[in-house]
């Protein structure tokens, strides 16, 4: 199918649709009671899902409320408009998609509450759920137990892999080895400082980082620090900093410490467009409370950004703004979760069927050839094949992509040799 | 004994008669085991609430803290199950198996020292009770030996469980950090994650908090508790009376943090985890304000409350996220202004007086407000 | 650690390392004053003091807005203009939910700690629901970012000298309040014998509410200057709510001598074990010492007469 085509405002999804799907153009052509038909709920539902002739029912389990609405309100957002997009072209197995939305309210063991619901009471046949590394380890065991499938859409840090989960962000290592090896090349790094939240993402993302500056690009770590979540006062470690003149300072920083972060760097005379600074933290979503101008010049390493200029994105960015509004910026983890839902109905067509264990056994292999990122696939290991690129902040907020990985980044959730 | 108190207390054994009536037989009967085991959740907060009866309504002393010792009867608990669940069988596939998936991630080689012991029942269960009565021994009695008390204690115990949970999450080696402890399987071979197990812990956690009840009630009956209410009311007279006020203080804070780690423990055994959003300031104050919802100075109240409380909010959480916490809010408000002492308070002035008043006049006296 | 450094890059450690403990000072004192003033005054924890701070935050992101949309050409100093709405808007607040909420719990210290707490989660879904759950950039001018050389080795802030200058002002104006106004003189007689000052003829009730409503419009002024180092969204009252307690309990409520020391013990303590050790174990440190001296000596570090 050839690449060039004008983007048709009127319909870009279904382009970019037909374009991904071209396995199944011939059945996408048919409406969707016969393609109902051609998959009888008795066949494609063993296991008593919430699945009937004409409608599936999957979750969505975000936090609405609380700390972590300001990071998760666009993956939902994502995954609505993703839900719409397939509802659009005639749903899945021709059955359209209905979503029972629940508030995880940044709270746990509410998380956990919330998934056992959608598994049990709603019988989910999917659900597109969680953000922080807490709310998903709060609700694997539910989904491991109930037999659920979960899509997870941030990059964390690895060390995890399950059955019942595919995990459409980024792990450690891919957002990591490329960018450092960037880094090193492009700008003679021969020094670092490491920085952190004080909690696991950062801690194990900077040992992966640290071993492969000593050991592999053999540079030296000057510093490594850590701070309290919601720490607002840098000035310390800031002071340390310059006068130690790392030629790069790795900052693993999130959530509101981000903001004053950023803002007391600048206050301090730190220029970013001089001090290289690279960052796994900061997507679209968080320049947006920093500023740009607080943040212009720093390299944040993500597989996914809103600048990206392939066909795909040009389709995805007016139609998500469409939807919601704008204004509205779209982030490495927003883009994740907008491949959940994409991916669940390549799997759920591939494997013919509903049922969770089918799913799961057919999900390796699974390709997306109209992710906004370019393309993914899924990984044995229910991570996804991806390429990780570089991209340098501007004042605008957005980002200028400098660097790609030629080849997509295996995802290797228990790195040897990184622990 | 005055024809007020022995209604008082005829009034509070039917209150409890029926609550058992409630979470033993009404509510297993029309509630599915999902629902259930949420009640059961919220009945190890109720836990907490009973002991801030005991410390807060009953003795003035307001706890920001009860987080902290909730948090570590949870943990310990957590500690004991974790290890059990991390038999060198089923984690073999980690670089040192035998130990929890935790440390391995981060390159713990061999068990901490402190996690050696928790391999016993026998250990566990009396640290769950005895590690937070001590914590809360060597806080109350430094501030309390020194009359600290009221607002400057309240927010003390919140700097302290600020400090425990800024620990928890950074010694992620040793803690699990801000995932918590995740992943319990079985109670000494009993699985307890399956339906049936379920309904077996919500009965035991009935159990629990029923004889958690009658022993917060019977403290309250005896001298001691009258004590403790002149404490409350005026605490110079009780010291000049000879008592050592603040050694009745102490024990009651002690008590109250006993009864919150129990309450921790069986939230773990329930949930299936331990995390540390427990044992900050937030849920600290939300367990507060089931007690004062309920009425701070009856027991039943406070039970009541956290029960309602709950599932107000798990019922509007699900279909009005964003007016929940304004309801929430409000409600604070509307409890502290409105009826401090609680729906039990709403029962004692003005349902009962009403009821009272078929039986013939001067039966029923309300009984006195409270000072703080 | 010292090793690989000069003489004179010590020298410049400890001027860069002294001027940051400074601005961390600026900072806690000027979050404590507000609260302080209320505390001292009227034995209430207004738990909600950091949603104030953060609704003068929010004035000022609308007033940047404000300026960008219709007075671009007085952009530069829309700053000012920001913290003054920040006060109004912050005072009147606070001057209301006195009205509405305090006035009926002054007998009963433990119950306004739930209660404000009940109006911090209702103002925070307001402003959830107002702004948006995410955070807001509030734009400066650029006079007001980058730092200023002093030496070949040393830099200050800016914004940090903005906000040391600040605290200087808002401190010295409520000290004069306090010790050279009428106000204030009716302030301490309440503070010493509310019965006494009452039966003197001082509307005590009245003086309740302004020291509330300046109390809250302070820690608007706050928030506002916050922007400039801080985040914007509708929980980030919650990051400044314990530190504030903590100096403010610790200096002794009703000493304004008293909330200056705390400030600074805890600001430089902070300031210093983080150069030493990680943010993390610096806190943990600093709280923990907080509470030891609090153990010892639960009234603060200067107070009028002992406190219950």
């Amino acid at each position: 199918m050839s690449e060039k085509w004008t983007t048709n405002l009127f319909n870009p999804t279904r382009r970019e649709l037909l374009a991904g799907a071209a396995a199944l153009s011939a059945t996408a052509m048919l409406s969707p009671a016969a393609l109902a038909q051609q998959f009888p709920t008795a066949k494609v539902n063993t296991t008593g899902l919430a699945v009937t002739d004409s409608e599936v029912t999957v979750g969505i389990l975000h936090s609405v409320t609380g700390t972590m609405a300001i990071s998760e309100t666009g993956s939902v957002e994502a995954e609505k408009l993703a839900i719409d997009q397939i509802n659009q072209q005639g749903g899945v197995l021709g059955r359209k998609i209905k979503f029972i939305q629940e508030d995880g309210a940044s709270d746990w063991p509410t998380f956990a509450e919330k998934a056992k619901k959608l598994l049990v009471n709603d019988k989910c046949a999917a659900v597109m759920g969680c953000w922080t590394s807490a709310s998903r380890k709060a609700v694997l065991p539910v989904f491991e137990q109930y037999n659920g499938m979960l899509y997870y859409p941030t990059f964390y840090e690895g060390l995890e892999q399950s059955k019942n989960v595919i995990y459409t962000g980024q792990e450690a290592t891919q957002q990591i080895l490329a960018g450092l090896n960037w880094v090193q090349q492009e700008k003679g790094a021969k020094t670092f400082y490491l920085l952190g939240s004080d909690y696991i993402w950062p801690r194990t993302s900077n040992k992966i980082a640290r071993k492969h500056i000593e050991n592999v690009l053999k540079m030296k770590v000057l510093g490594e620090e850590y701070f309290p979540l919601g720490n607002t006062q840098f000035n310390s470690v800031i002071n340390k900093m310059k006068l130690a003149k790392p030629d790069v300072i790795y900052a693993i920083i999130v959530g509101g410490s981000n903001v004053a972060f950023y803002k007391q760097l600048k206050a301090a005379g730190i220029d970013l467009t001089k001090q290289t600074l690279m960052t796994i933290s900061v997507t679209e979503d968080e320049i947006d409370g920093i500023g740009g101008e607080n943040i212009v010049g720093a390299y944040a390493c993500m597989k996914y950004f809103q600048s990206l200029d392939n066909p795909n994105n040009k389709a995805f960015v007016p139609a998500f703004k469409k939807m919601w509004g704008e204004k509205t910026v779209i982030g490495d983890v927003t883009q994740a979760a907008y491949l959940g839902p994409n991916l669940w109905k390549l799997t759920v067509e591939k494997a013919g069927s509903f049922d969770i264990d089918k799913i799961a056994a057919a999900s390796p292999g699974v390709e997306f050839l109209g992710a906004p990122e370019g393309y993914v696939r899924i990984h044995e290991n229910h991570h996804l094949w991806s390429k990780t690129r570089v991209g340098r902040a501007r004042a605008d907020g957005q980002y200028d992509v400098v660097y790609e990985t030629k080849d997509l980044m295996e995802p290797n959730p228990f790195p040897k040799g990184y622990q | 004994m005055s024809a007020a108190r022995t209604d008082h207390r005829w009034l509070e054994l039917i209150g409890i008669a029926l609550v058992a009536a409630l979470i033993l037989v009404f509510l297993p009967l029309v509630l599915d085991i999902f629902r259930l085991n949420l009640v059961g959740k919220y009945l190890t907060y109720a836990f907490v609430a009973v002991g801030l009866v005991l410390c807060w309504g009953h003795t003035g002393i307001l706890s920001l803290g009860q987080g902290l010792f909730f948090g570590l009867g949870g943990y310990c608990m957590a500690a004991f199950l974790k290890l059990e669940a991390s038999s060198v069988a089923n984690t073999k596939i980690q670089s040192t198996p035998g130990i929890p998936d935790f440390m391995d991630w981060n390159q713990i080689t061999q068990l901490p020292y402190i996690w050696v012991p928790f391999e016993s029942l026998t250990f566990t269960l009396i640290a769950v009770v005895a590690v937070p009565a001590i914590a809360a021994f060597v806080i109350g009695a430094a501030l309390l030996k020194r009359r600290v008390g009221g607002v400057y204690f309240a927010i003390i115990t919140q700097a302290v469980a600020l400090v425990l949970s800024i620990l928890i999450v950074g010694q992620q080696g040793y803690t699990g950090g801000i995932n918590g402890i995740t992943d319990l399987r079985t109670l000494l071979g009993w699985d307890i994650r399956p339906d049936s197990a379920k309904y077996i812990l919500y009965f035991v956690c009935c159990f629990m908090l029923l004889g958690t009840m009658f022993v917060a009630r019977f403290v309250l009956a005896s001298k001691l508790g009258r004590i403790l209410v002149a404490t409350r009311d005026k605490e110079d007279r009780v010291r000049f009376s000879g008592y050592d006020v603040a050694n009745y203080k102490t024990f009651v804070f002690c008590l109250a943090s006993a009864m919150a780690a129990i309450g921790g423990a069986m939230f773990t055994l329930q949930v299936g985890f331990m995390s540390p959003s427990f044992v900050g300031i937030v849920p600290s104050i939300e367990m507060v304000i089931f007690c004062a919802v309920g009425g701070r100075q009856s027991i039943v109240g406070a039970v009541a409350g956290t029960l309602l409380v709950n599932w107000g909010k798990t019922m509007f959480s699900e279909d009005f996220p964003q007016l929940w916490l304004f309801a929430m809010g409000g409600l604070f408000i509307a409890v502290v202004i409105a009826f401090p002492r609680g729906l039990a308070g709403i029962m004692t002035d003005q349902i009962i007086p009403r009821l009272g008043s078929w039986r013939g006049p001067g039966r029923s006296q309300p009984s006195p407000a409270p000072a703080e | 650690m010292f090793g690989d450094y000069s003489i004179g890059d010590l020298g410049s450690i400890l001027v860069m390392q002294g001027f940051s403990g400074l601005i961390l000072f600026s900072v806690y004192l000027l979050m404590a004053l507000g609260l302080a003033i209320i505390f001292g005054q009227m034995g209430v924890i207004n738990m909600a003091h950091g949603e104030f701070m953060i609704l003068g935050a929010y004035m000022t992101y609308f007033c940047s807005h404000l300026f960008q949309s219709y007075l671009p050409g007085l952009y530069p100093g829309y700053f000012f203009v920001a913290m003054v709405v920040a006060f109004i808007v912050s005072g009147t607040a606070g001057l209301l939910v006195e009205w509405a909420l305090i006035r009926h719990l002054y007998a009963r210290p433990l119950d306004t700690l739930l209660a404000t707490w009940g109006l911090s989660l209702i103002m925070q879904q307001a402003f959830r629901s107002g702004f948006g759950a995410r955070e807001v950039g509030v734009e400066l001018p650029t006079w007001m970012m980058g730092s200023l050389q002093v030496t070949s080795t040393i830099e200050v802030q800016i914004n940090g000298l903005f906000v040391m200058a600040l605290t200087l002002l808002i401190t010295a104006t409520v000290a004069l309040l306090l010790y050279r106004s009428r106000w204030g003189l009716q302030v301490r007689a309440v503070m010493a014998n509310r019965a006494m000052s009452g039966a003197a003829g001082i509307d005590t009730r009245r003086v309740d509410r302004l020291t509330f409503g300046l109390g809250c419009g302070i820690a608007g002024i706050a928030g506002s200057a916050f922007t400039m180092i801080g985040s914007t969204g509708p929980t980030a009252g919650q990051l400044y709510i314990v530190d504030t307690f903590l100096v403010v309990v610790f200096g002794g409520a009703q000493s304004l001598l008293g909330t200056i020391a705390s400030a600074f013990t805890i600001s430089q303590s902070q300031s210093t074990l983080e150069f030493f050790l990680t943010g993390s174990m610096a806190k943990v440190i600093t709280l923990l010492i907080v509470i030891g001296v609090l153990m010892l000596r639960p009234q603060g570090l200067f107070v009028l007469k002992v406190r219950r």
